[in-house]
């Protein structure tokens, strides 16, 4: 009846449950292997892969093609500007989300939900509607080819997703503090940073992660906006090292394990925030 | 009076802080969107003037096999990444939860949650990297493999076989896919009353019926948002088509978005590129409304 007897009282149980145990372990490990397989290929010369194939261990740790690698396509010099778009488009995307959500959710303009549909639907489109236009309109304003365009453009993308997804939770924001706020005489900008900015940190951060990995990761943009080798973000760098002809298995290896490396550990660092975020999403 | 005055010099207050974020998306969404339908009734090789020709991109793609043939080819990633993880992820969270979470301990089920959702975080490209790795003919990990266990004549042109290519991108397209279902769905049963189940222990049901007739129902809203999301993900699928196969060999694996961009950058045709990826911004609205009002009917039958 209650889950407690249940636990000890069945004798089939533990068999079921190493049954399921090692069903799941195995399902997962097979999801996983390919990370595996990168990781031990990354290590390996491409001597040691022809002869002992993908699945050997490396005979000798061989960090060579690593670092050819990295010197190749300048690794630094691409983790800087992924960096630097992504931190800056997660910054102002949250920035322009939480003043259209001050205005539609605690503001209660007319016709929010016109607006809303608007940004939901501005988050939907396929990016290839507005592309080619963006791509005419930043040559003639000398933008092509720039980080700035592409921070621009991921901007207003994610901030589409992020008003749509922050003036829901503007919309129950508690009216006591906004009013105790209004009794202390402050203005309307003042209540937004010393209030509602603070009171909702916890979503606004979880806002942020998001925006950084899904602009870290973004691949179409960067392809068309960033031609300059010294320009381009790390997807871009590795997919274009792909497409020349003599890159060898190892050099692949380790290529996908730098892919892999940033976005895992983002993974790990923000592992909490993105779950309360998936969480607090999928109820809205 | 002097109230609904001052409420409304309120309002307009509000709408100053809507400003830059007006500005910004009239200027990267509003504008480039009509310039986009506009362009797809010239004739523009993205340089000289722009030469109207009303539809006729649009009677072209009605002819056009390779239109026909991306958007069949839609409709099998959109099995993969839709239906296959879906189903998959439900039964996958409902093991995890309801048995892993409670029999073994929480700690273990988000271990496995954590593992399945990896390659979720990857960048697109990374993903196609690998995998185009993995399924290389020649030297790919998976022909290898078989080869080590003797099965070396299963062996395949996995990505460059038209027999091959679009079921290898579905699979890959399922193994990046999966996790996203598997989190959303555990953190829905956690909305689940345990005292329904308890109830329904007393009726005699079965871990089958309290799965289907509570778990399922309860978590209603996370299967339409899934449902939805995927569907419109799968709709725009990009970067995995670029890296792995190019949309090909021939079109086995053209996709929209691919068909469009070749259009826009390769073949210098903006006008046609313009067409097809105003077809596919329509069929994603369509797809979205009709959507949203199934799931707010539904909403009101279970109110």
């Amino acid at each position: 009846m209650t889950k407690a007897p249940a636990k000890a009282s069945k004798p089939g149980g533990l068999a079921t449950k190493t049954l399921v145990l090692a069903g799941l372990t195995i399902f997962t490990g097979l999801v996983l292997a390919p990370f595996l397989v990168v990781l031990i290929n990354a290590f390996k010369s491409s001597e040691d892969y022809s002869q002992g194939g993908p699945l050997a261990l490396p005979s000798t740790l061989y960090f060579q093609g690593m670092i050819d690698f990295w010197n190749r396509v300048e690794f630094g010099e691409k983790l800087w500007n992924s960096f630097v778009i992504a931190a800056s488009v997660a910054v102002l995307a949250v920035i322009i989300s939480v003043l259209n959500a001050y205005a539609i959710g605690i503001g209660r303009l007319r016709g929010r939900t016109a607006f809303l549909m608007f940004f939901l639907l501005a988050n939907l489109l396929p990016q290839e509607a507005l592309v080619y236009p963006l791509y005419y309109l930043s040559k003639q304003f000398d933008l092509y080819n720039t980080r700035l365009m592409v921070i621009i453009i991921l901007t207003a993308i994610q901030a589409a997703f992020g008003t749509y997804l922050l003036s829901s939770v503007f919309r129950d924001f508690p009216p006591s503090l906004l009013e105790a706020a209004a009794l202390d005489g402050a203005g309307k900008l003042r209540t937004l940073i010393r209030v509602v900015v603070p009171t909702s940190w916890p979503t606004l951060s979880v806002l942020f992660t998001f925006f950084f990995i899904w602009t870290w990761n973004e691949f179409f943009l960067p392809l068309i906006f960033l031609i300059d080798n010294d320009l381009q973000t790390v997807p871009l760098a590795l997919a274009v090292l792909q497409g020349q002809r003599e890159v060898d298995i190892t050099t692949t290896a380790a290529s996908a394990l730098l892919g892999i490396v940033p976005a895992v550990l983002f993974f790990l660092i923000f592992q909490r925030t993105l779950t309360r975020g998936v969480m607090s999403g999928a109820v809205k | 009076m002097a109230k609904t005055r001052s409420r409304q010099g309120g309002k307009s207050g509000y709408l100053l802080f809507l400003l830059p974020g007006v500005l910004l998306f009239t200027a990267v969404i509003i504008i480039p969107l009509i310039m986009n339908i506009g362009i797809s009734f010239t004739r523009w090789q993205g340089i000289g003037t722009p030469q109207w020709v009303g539809l006729e991109h649009y009677e072209r793609l009605i002819h056009d096999a390779n239109f026909w043939a991306s958007f069949r080819n839609i409709l099998f990633i959109i099995v993969a990444m839709v239906v296959v993880p879906t189903l998959l992820g439900l039964f996958l969270a409902a093991v995890l939860f309801d048995y892993v979470g409670k029999r073994i301990g929480p700690g273990t089920a988000s271990v496995f949650r954590s593992g399945l959702y990896l390659p979720q975080v990857l960048p697109v490209a990374v993903t196609g990297i690998v995998w185009g790795w993995f399924l290389n003919s020649s030297t790919g990990v998976f022909n290898s493999i078989l080869d080590s266990i003797g099965l070396g004549f299963l062996a395949q042109n996995w990505l460059g076989d038209p027999q091959w290519a679009l079921w290898s991108v579905m699979f890959v397209m399922v193994w990046v896919q999966l996790g996203y279902p598997v989190v959303m769905f555990m953190s829905g049963l956690q909305r689940v009353d345990p005292e329904l189940y308890e109830a329904a222990d007393l009726d005699g049901a079965g871990w089958w019926q309290k799965f289907t007739r509570i778990a399922v129902h309860l978590i209603k809203p996370e299967i339409y948002v899934v449902l939805v999301t995927t569907t419109i993900s799968a709709l725009k699928i990009f970067g995995q088509i670029f890296v792995l196969t190019r949309g090909g060999p021939g079109n086995s694996t053209l996709v929209p978005s691919y068909f469009a961009w070749q259009n826009f950058f390769e073949k210098f045709n903006a006008g046609y590129g313009a067409a097809i990826s105003t077809v596919l911004t329509l069929i994603i609205i369509v797809l979205t409304y009709v959507f949203l009002r199934i799931q707010t009917a539904d909403e009101r039958r279970g109110a």
